[in-house]
């Protein structure tokens, strides 16, 4: 085990600073190992169709979306002592059909888990956005590295509700680049 | 006179469905660590060596901290082996079942994922229950209660074919194969896959979860299916996809295929995507 951990810190990584700005976006290539620190979002399902709704109805969102990072994650509730349960990543495919609009008002990336539509890479091409994966089932591990977490909308989504979160050396894998390039087997690179 | 019945009191199946609720979320089963620990050590991929560290961290961080291994905690899936000389006593086993559950999974601090409406999604039980329960009558006079909790991701990715037999073996590695391939990092590879051969449609589904409860790896007591579970274990680790989805060596830990007998017609097949976070414990009474 001692062996098998010190491999990660031999292993180049990038450190970035939340909000992420556009040009270090695009710096970002498919395969990069990165660790985030800053403040980001959590939203997922529900949260993503409230979302939407205000949009089509041309209402103000209650999240500012320039620069910002959306984690999908629903945890578990905090135990006494820390600021949050369990965090790891949910499935990414059930919020495409959202993520090219947040895209299009200034979101520059999201986290998740799993393969993507066609229309999210576009998106993250067109608009210079990232799409991350964190490791799925490492909810330990990444609650670790949330300093602190706030509801700041829908508190009666529970789990589901869109929290702010502040984290340090939060462990990401840059998954699709602004340049049409993926880290996953069986896609080829937008043509 | 009639045949002596061991009476088991209801509420020690509650104690224990509370107790593995809590420990199952939170402890990644020895097994488990063990087959993760094997692969990170054949495996090649720097990524993929990446993503296998922070799962063999994130179980160390989760017992030492108490916090569950995944924020999904699952829909609570209980088999109950009843033996058909015990005789439950102090309240209905549905019910036992769900009393744990709802304790366990609010002492625990675990997520309550489970809506009463499927098409209602603002419709959640708020305790995690119902528990899915699957009960068998077996010889003698215990009472075996497996806790088995199933994240949604992986479940998701699980399929059910009905193949025609003359698609025989190769149709069944094949249909496997490219169903995982699809599936890609979705369902949280490395995987455990369970498998049901034969049997009739809802039989084949109800073996494939059975199927994992096994301790990973074992083989099949049947040396011709201990021998297809290697053949879908290659093939499955032969498509690359890889922890997470993004390459490796190490797309599925285990393959475990229960196998039943079935109609001259019939070639049921059902597979349940397992992520690495297999969790699962065992108490007898």
């Amino acid at each position: 085990m001692e062996q098998m951990r010190t491999t990660v810190t031999e292993r180049e990584i990038k450190k970035l600073t939340l909000p992420l700005d556009e040009k270090t976006a695009c710096s970002l290539r498919a395969g990069d190992v990165v660790h985030l620190t800053g403040p980001m979002y959590t939203a997922r399902d529900a949260a993503h169709a409230r979302l939407m709704e205000l949009i089509n109805r041309g209402e103000e969102l209650p999240i500012e979306l320039q620069d910002q990072v959306i984690y999908y994650c629903g945890p578990t509730p905090a135990p006494p002592g820390r600021p949050i349960g369990a965090a790891g990543p949910t499935t990414s495919y059930r919020m495409d059909d959202y993520a090219p609009e947040l895209h299009a008002r200034g979101l520059r990336a999201s986290i998740g888990k799993g393969n993507r539509s066609g229309h999210v890479r576009q998106a993250l091409r067109r608009h210079h956005g990232v799409y991350f994966v964190a490791v799925g089932g490492a909810g330990a591990l990444l609650s670790d590295r949330i300093l602190s977490a706030e509801v700041v909308a829908y508190p009666e989504l529970g789990p589901e509700a869109i929290r702010r979160l502040e984290v340090k050396d939060f462990p990401v894998i840059v998954a699709y680049d602004c340049l049409g390039g993926t880290a996953f087997v069986g896609e080829k690179p937008l043509a | 006179m009639g045949h002596r019945m061991r009476e088991v009191d209801v509420a020690e199946i509650t104690e224990a469905v509370a107790e593995m609720s809590r420990q199952s979320n939170t402890n990644l089963p020895g097994d488990v660590f063990a087959a993760l620990a094997d692969a990170r050590a054949r495996e090649t991929s720097p990524i993929a060596s990446e993503v296998l560290d922070q799962l063999l961290l994130n179980a160390e961080r989760a017992e030492a901290t108490g916090l569950p291994l995944c924020q999904d905690t699952g829909v609570a899936v209980v088999f109950v082996d009843l033996g058909q000389d015990a005789h439950l006593v102090g309240g209905g086993l549905q019910e036992a079942v769900d009393a744990g559950v709802r304790r366990g999974y609010e002492e625990g601090y675990l997520r309550k994922s489970v809506v009463r409406d499927p098409l209602d999604r603002s419709t959640n039980t708020g305790d995690n229950t119902p528990a899915v329960v699957h009960l068998r009558l077996v010889p003698g006079d215990r009472v075996t209660v497996h806790f088995a909790p199933k994240g949604g991701g992986s479940e998701n990715m699980s399929a059910l074919w009905m193949l025609t037999p003359s698609q025989g073996r190769q149709g069944v590695v094949e249909a496997i194969a490219a169903q995982i391939s699809a599936a890609g990092g979705m369902p949280c590879p490395p995987l455990v896959l369970g498998i049901g051969l034969g049997g009739t449609f809802e039989l084949s589904a109800l073996l494939a979860k059975r199927a994992l409860l096994r301790p990973l790896g074992e083989p099949s007591p049947l040396s011709e299916v201990a021998e297809l579970e290697r053949e879908v274990l290659e093939a499955v680790n032969a498509t690359g996809v890889g922890p997470m989805g993004l390459g490796g060596n190490t797309t599925a830990l285990a393959v475990h295929i229960e196998r039943h007998p079935c109609h001259i017609a019939s070639l049921p097949l059902a597979l349940n995507v397992q992520c690495h976070a297999a969790r699962h414990m065992t108490r007898v009474l």
